[in-house]
This record gives C-alpha cells, sequence and structure tokens, in this order.
C-alpha cells in the first residue's frame, strides 16, 4: 500500500478532510445507513482486482485473434465481458483502434467518466481540470506533456466521454511482437496507451 | 448549467502533471471517501445524474480549490441533506443525532462484489427508429439551461456529422432533477476542430462527443 503524499494532501488524522470523511461515515454507520465493511470490500476491489490489467488482456487478445477483434470492433460490451469484465462504469463499452493514420484519445470534459470494467480507477490527471480542459483543444500539446510527440499530419481523434458509452482505445501492436504469447503482449499495453496518452511499449 | 465542471477549451489551468507509478489512492481518506459515496448510492435515493449535478453546483471557486475526492465528498454531503439522510445537526456534532430517513436498501459486504460486477445499466429500448442516420449533418443545438445537461458549452451551436447510432440511453436533463428517465436514442457526432475552435485550429483534429437525440437538429 503505497502512502506517497501529494502536495495538497497528508494522511493525517488532523487534515480537514480526513477528519470530514471519518465523521460522515461515523455519521451514516450509527444510523445503519452505511456498512462499513462494505466499503472495505469497494476499495480491496479497485486496489487489488479491478485495474488496466484486464484492459491489457482485451488488447492482447485483440492483437492476437482477428476474430475476437473483429467483435470487439462491432460489440465491445459484449467481447469485454467475455473475458469476464464488467459491471460499474463498464456497462456500455465502445474500443476504438489506434491505425497508422488515427491516433485516438479519451477525455471527459464534464466529469470523470472513465472504464472501470477494464482500466480501473481513473488516474488524478485524468479528473483534473488540466486534462479535461485541453484534451480537445490541443491534445497535442497534452500528448507532448506525456512525452508523446505525433507527427503533424497524423490523425487526431478526441472522444469526449458525455454520455455512458465508456471508450478503450487499442494501441498499435508493436512491431517485433509477432508470435509473442497473450500473456507476454499484455505486458507491451499500458494504461495510458489505452486512454491514449500513451503508445505500447516497445518489443524488447 | 454553465457550471465549474464544463471544462472542454478553458484556459489557464498548466500542464498535465503525470505521476509516475500514480498510486490509487493519496490518502487513506480518500479511500473511505470512495466507499462512503458508493455505499451512500447504493441506498438507492437518488441516480448518477443527480450525483453529478450536485457535485457540479459547487461554487466555482470551491470547485476548482476541491480534489476530486473532495468535490465527491462535498457533494455527498448535499445529498444526504437533501434526502433527509443526514441533517446540519449531525454534520455539526460529527455524530448521529437526527433521526434519517429510511433507506430502499442497505449494501451488505458480502453483496458487494455482485453489485459491482453487475453495474447500472441505463440503456433503455426504444421504440421509435431513428432520427438521424450515419452520415447526416446535424447541427447542436445553442441552448443554457440552469439545470443539468451532457451537451458540453464548447460543442453548442456546431455542426458536425453522425458518426454512430447508439442505443436509447436514461436522458440526465431529466433524470437528474427526478423527473423521468424519459429515454432518447444517443448519437456520436464528430466535430472538425476548426467548427469548434475557429481560427487556428489543428487541420488534422476531430472531436466526437455523444448527444441525445434532443440536442440535435439537422443541419
Amino acid at each position: 500500500m503505497s502512502h506517497d503524499h501529494d502536495h495538497h494532501h497528508h494522511d493525517n488524522e488532523l487534515e480537514p478532510m480526513a477528519a470530514r470523511v471519518r465523521a460522515l461515515e461515523t455519521i451514516l454507520t450509527r444510523k445503519g445507513l452505511i456498512d462499513p465493511a462494505a466499503i472495505d470490500v469497494i476499495v480491496d476491489t479497485y486496489e487489488t482486482k479491478v485495474g488496466p490489467r484486464n484492459g491489457a488482456r482485451v488488447v492482447a487478445k485483440a492483437w492476437s485473434d482477428r476474430e475476437y477483434a473483429d467483435w470487439l470492433k462491432r460489440d465491445a460490451t459484449a467481447a469485454i465481458a467475455s473475458l469476464g469484465y464488467t459491471g460499474r462504469q463498464g456497462e456500455h463499452m465502445q474500443a476504438v483502434f489506434n491505425t497508422d493514420e488515427t491516433h485516438n484519445l479519451v477525455v471527459c470534459t464534464l466529469c470523470s467518466c472513465y472504464p472501470w470494467s477494464v482500466l480501473g480507477l481513473p488516474p488524478v490527471w485524468y479528473k483534473a481540470p488540466p486534462y479535461r480542459s485541453r484534451a480537445v483543444i490541443d491534445p497535442r500539446g497534452v500528448l507532448e506533456e506525456f512525452g508523446l510527440s505525433l507527427p503533424k499530419d497524423k490523425n487526431i481523434r478526441v472522444w469526449d466521454s458525455t454520455a455512458e458509452l465508456r471508450y478503450l482505445v487499442v494501441p498499435q501492436r508493436p512491431s517485433g511482437s509477432d508470435g509473442w504469447s497473450e500473456d507476454k503482449l499484455a505486458d507491451l499495453v499500458t494504461r495510458d496507451s489505452m486512454i491514449g496518452t500513451g503508445l505500447a511499449r516497445e518489443a524488447a | 448549467m454553465n457550471g465549474p465542471h464544463d471544462l472542454g477549451g478553458q484556459m489557464g489551468f498548466g500542464p498535465v502533471a503525470p505521476e509516475k507509478d500514480e498510486p490509487y489512492f493519496h490518502a487513506a481518506w480518500e479511500k473511505r471517501a470512495l466507499g462512503v459515496t458508493l455505499t451512500a448510492g447504493a441506498m438507492g435515493a437518488w441516480n448518477i445524474d443527480e450525483s453529478r449535478h450536485a457535485r457540479e453546483c459547487l461554487h466555482p471557486a470551491d470547485y476548482y480549490a476541491s480534489s476530486y475526492y473532495e468535490i465527491w465528498i462535498k457533494a455527498l454531503e448535499t445529498l444526504l441533506k437533501r434526502h433527509n439522510f443526514v441533517t446540519a445537526n449531525d454534520l455539526a456534532a460529527g455524530d448521529a443525532v437526527d433521526l434519517a430517513a429510511t433507506p430502499k436498501r442497505v449494501l451488505k459486504a458480502e453483496n458487494v462484489p455482485a453489485v459491482l460486477a453487475k453495474g447500472g445499466p441505463c440503456d433503455r429500448p426504444m421504440d421509435e427508429p431513428a432520427v438521424f442516420a450515419v452520415g447526416q449533418r446535424v447541427r447542436t443545438k445553442n441552448f443554457h439551461p440552469i439545470g443539468h445537461t451532457r451537451l458540453p458549452r464548447y460543442a453548442r451551436g456546431k455542426e458536425g456529422v453522425i458518426d454512430a447510432v447508439r442505443d436509447g440511453f436514461v436522458f440526465p436533463d431529466s433524470n437528474a432533477p427526478g423527473q423521468g428517465e424519459n429515454p432518447q436514442r444517443v448519437y456520436t457526432v464528430v466535430f472538425t476542430a476548426a467548427e469548434l475552435w475557429g481560427e487556428g485550429a489543428d487541420p488534422a483534429l476531430t472531436v466526437s462527443i455523444d448527444a441525445w437525440e434532443s440536442y440535435l437538429e439537422p443541419a
């Protein structure tokens, strides 16, 4: 468990938000409205069970299995569910495939819509104003901040998740990965490559 | 509403700050904030659209000064008060003082995996055929409702092309204030950067939104 701190927040009982959340949990628990053990299970689910490894398996299978890739293109919700990844914030899925011509990038300018069932909880930057404000107007500049420079003539398609569809980017398969197993391929698939703020790792 | 949440195209927030090996939570209270929000939501007193709107209604100065889980908690207090589960007395005391409304259900630990795996699908069957077809040119409406909407400001009054015809989905604009689901078909509409951003726009950029049918008219 990480206890890294960013510059705003301290994991300290004197911190006002810590006290505020603890008070709320206490009030709701004493009134019998919530079960604090349920909170433990929710946290454990998103810390240890549901994360970008799910999405990486979807991508690796799409890279290895043309029929699966076609299914993923046609009906991502069903194709992803077939691997056991379903549920909250993944009820309605669409996979978008990067090509030589077009790079896809996903954002939610209005809140923080994100495909939890395949990527887990969104990172802080995805939910914060700099990314949400600029991804739709200056995506090339945003990508530079992730260390990704795309050629000027490469098309960028930004998907703003304004409804209940959740988007999964399928990055391009790295060259030199021919014949690799799905497990080995999945190791090349980063979370950022499935948001569009990165590419898959190079095959070493 | 034209709230602080509607960020597309705003400027001045500085660079994106990706963190290497970012942890899921940056403090222990964030874990409880996620869990309290989800378990309280599971009481069934409000829907996701109402909870989004509660976050959007934070004062802009408060919204921008708050981390994401702070926004969640502040909005959750509003929802809990609105639906009579928590009172100002409770919050002032930091303890259960007043009686609470009776929830539809209480999420127990043993039911969490099934509830998360099921999610909350919000697609709804539509009897009427789709009004718009793939490839058709449409214009988004120019409106500025004081209530909840999912049509971002940067994409209002803009001409685009229908890229995909989706299923019917619960309509957030009426669902958030408790006026019913009133499902409508959703369309993915793609715009050129020149249409959205005008002079100097990136010629190789297109942006799409997912728009409910009533947000659109033929171009």
